[in-house]
């Protein structure tokens, strides 16, 4: 059961870790002043909530390892984030798809988690969920908003969702872990946030005159270790200068 | 056509009770996204409560030139200020 909920918590703030920092490469690029700021304040909000699951993963395995231990000196097979999370930002269209694809998923999944078992996983949901909600309303009206926009947003709507469609179905693959935890009241309940998400999803893509992706084809091995290629990039950029400078401070 | 968003000013309310204050200003294509945009620009320090949003060109301004006639004439009438009463201490700030 420990070492479960060390992998979630690993999984969780793996997941927040790498899309932030995917987001915070936006920072000085976007399309608009105000777009870049508010893209800014999403990477911030999910480093801050990566600080709250890798803080707790470290205090689980109880061998002093800190949360930037974790960040910065494992290597690529030993994160846990979603494939979805690691993909390259592309466009704009690619960043908000795959933004409002995992806060969906985020914002159900922390919701169940306010009713964790475990206090410490309740109180990281709880403060989060406020953060996720905002993500949510902003990826959600801009998807609506691109998707039943221009010829050409629409197109790039198109194009991202069905480039970033089969990753979207890892998050919903339950295995040994998130077993163990629905059994114990930690995690949520198997099979919970699937349903809701898929409602929800199909409501914002009538909206967003996208029709519902064809493919059901499944990109896994993300929450096992498993990564494509793009993980590594993200790596040598994000832990370059502790593993050039270790224990390095500013 | 300007293909740019037009610009909106921010009014931020800081704590309850007190009015809304001008911030800034910012560009969205509409109300809606000017309120995100607001949040996501000027209460990034918790700054506010609550945020209203219109649109620039939506604001009629006194124009400049009309300095003199419009406020000077209240420079000489001091006793519009009520300073000429005695105010009790247990009052205390007004």
């Amino acid at each position: 059961m420990t070492g479960a909920l060390f992998e979630y918590a690993l999984r969780m703030g793996d997941s927040c870790l790498i899309l932030g920092h995917r987001v915070s490469e936006w920072c000085g690029h976007a399309p608009a002043i105000e777009e870049d700021i508010a893209l800014a304040n999403t990477a911030l909000d999910l480093i801050g909530q990566t600080q709250m699951w890798l803080g707790l993963a470290g205090e689980i395995e109880g061998k002093g390892r800190t949360a930037d231990n974790l960040a910065y000196l494992r290597d690529a097979r030993d994160f846990r984030n979603l494939l979805l999370v690691e993909r390259p930002n592309v466009d704009f269209a690619h960043t908000i798809v795959r933004e409002v694809l995992f806060d969906l998923w985020h914002f159900h999944t922390l919701g169940a988690l306010q009713a964790s078992a475990d206090a410490r996983v309740a109180a990281i949901a709880e403060k989060a969920l406020k953060e996720v909600s905002y993500h949510l309303q902003r990826s959600a009206d801009l998807t609506i908003r691109l998707g039943d926009g221009t010829d050409e947003s629409h197109s790039r709507m198109r194009a991202a969702l069905d480039a970033l469609w089969p990753y979207a179905g890892e998050m919903f693959l339950e295995d040994d872990i998130d077993v163990a935890l629905a059994e114990t009241g930690v995690g949520p309940a198997l099979g919970t946030v699937k349903p809701l998400w898929e409602a929800d999803m199909r409501r914002m893509l009538d909206q967003a005159t996208l029709s519902w992706p064809k493919s059901s084809h499944v990109q896994k091995g993300g929450k096992t270790g498993v990564h494509t290629e793009a993980l590594g990039y993200v790596l040598a950029d994000m832990q370059f200068l502790q593993r050039a400078y270790p224990g390095a401070t500013w | 056509m300007s293909k740019e968003w037009p610009l909106w000013e921010v009014f931020i309310r800081g704590q309850h009770g007190l009015a809304h204050r001008h911030v800034g200003s910012l560009h969205a294509p509409d109300a809606e996204m000017a309120v995100h945009h607001a949040r996501d620009v000027y209460t990034r320090r918790n700054e506010g409560v609550s945020i209203w949003v219109v649109q620039a060109k939506d604001i009629t301004a006194s124009a400049p030139g009309d300095k003199g006639p419009l406020f000077e004439p209240s420079n000489s009438k001091v006793y519009r200020h009520p300073t000429f009463y005695d105010i009790p201490e247990d009052v205390g700030h007004m």
